[in-house]
């Protein structure tokens, strides 16, 4: 059993495109999460054919999926109000890129609430490569209701 | 705070949320953020979270949600700062 495995049991999502493998810690105030981006990954192959790159909108999506909503579930679920019918929506998201994601690469995602307002999470999200390094940040937002 | 003050922060606060200019340099009481300025929905949030801090007040999320106008936005501004005072 997982930490937070009943947190991850109500991610909405299907097992092709999860980008989320365990979640570190949770509390009111954020998530850390990791994921390792599988080289056997299909996108691979064409993003790009002769140098493999993990795609922004897939670290986006990997940000997304550990700080808002693993993290919204969380907030959820202290209110005791969650179960397979979550409602979620992407709402926004600037995010700066500093470092390549190689396929392989094991990438930590740290999110920091900003506020959780009438369904609306906004948060401050960075990923760190295994050496630490920040391969990208920004500030996210979304919809999410029981 | 008078009327016209409030509307003219209200102003600024809506401004980086609307997407139609037109209506926006046209407001009237009764223009709607959503349907006329085509303001996100989900930015209806940051605006109340911005009148909040602009204004010094609480504005409550059943409260919040009939706040569709620039009208309405102005009387729940200017109902609240009252009862603080």
């Amino acid at each position: 059993m997982k930490k937070y495995q009943h947190i991850l049991d109500l991610l909405p999502y299907g097992p092709s495109f999860c980008f989320v493998d365990d979640l570190e810690h949770i509390d009111e105030n954020g998530a850390t999460g990791t994921y390792t981006f599988k080289e056997s990954a299909s996108f691979y192959a064409g993003h790009f054919p002769a140098q493999p790159i993990t795609p922004g909108v897939l670290l986006t999506e990997c940000m997304a999926q550990i700080g808002l909503v693993a993290l919204g579930v969380y907030l959820l679920s202290l209110k005791g109000k969650v179960d397979e019918s979550l409602k979620i929506a992407f709402a926004e998201s600037h995010v700066h890129f500093e470092k390549p994601v190689w396929p392989g690469e094991t990438v930590k995602v740290v999110s920091r609430k900003i506020y959780w307002r009438m369904g609306k999470l906004k948060c401050e999200i960075s990923m760190y490569n295994r050496e630490q390094e920040r391969t990208c940040y920004g500030q996210l937002s979304g919809l999410i209701r029981p | 705070m008078s009327r016209k003050e409030i509307e003219e922060k209200l102003k600024e606060i809506i401004r980086p949320y609307v997407q139609n200019e037109a209506a926006f340099e046209n407001m009237t009481a009764q223009t709607d953020m959503l349907r006329d300025l085509q303001i996100n929905s989900a930015h209806l949030v940051d605006i109340i979270l911005d009148m909040e801090e602009e204004f010094d007040i609480e504005i409550d999320d059943d409260t919040a949600e009939k706040m569709l106008t620039v009208g309405e936005a102005i009387d729940i501004t200017e109902k609240l700062s009252n009862e603080k005072n």
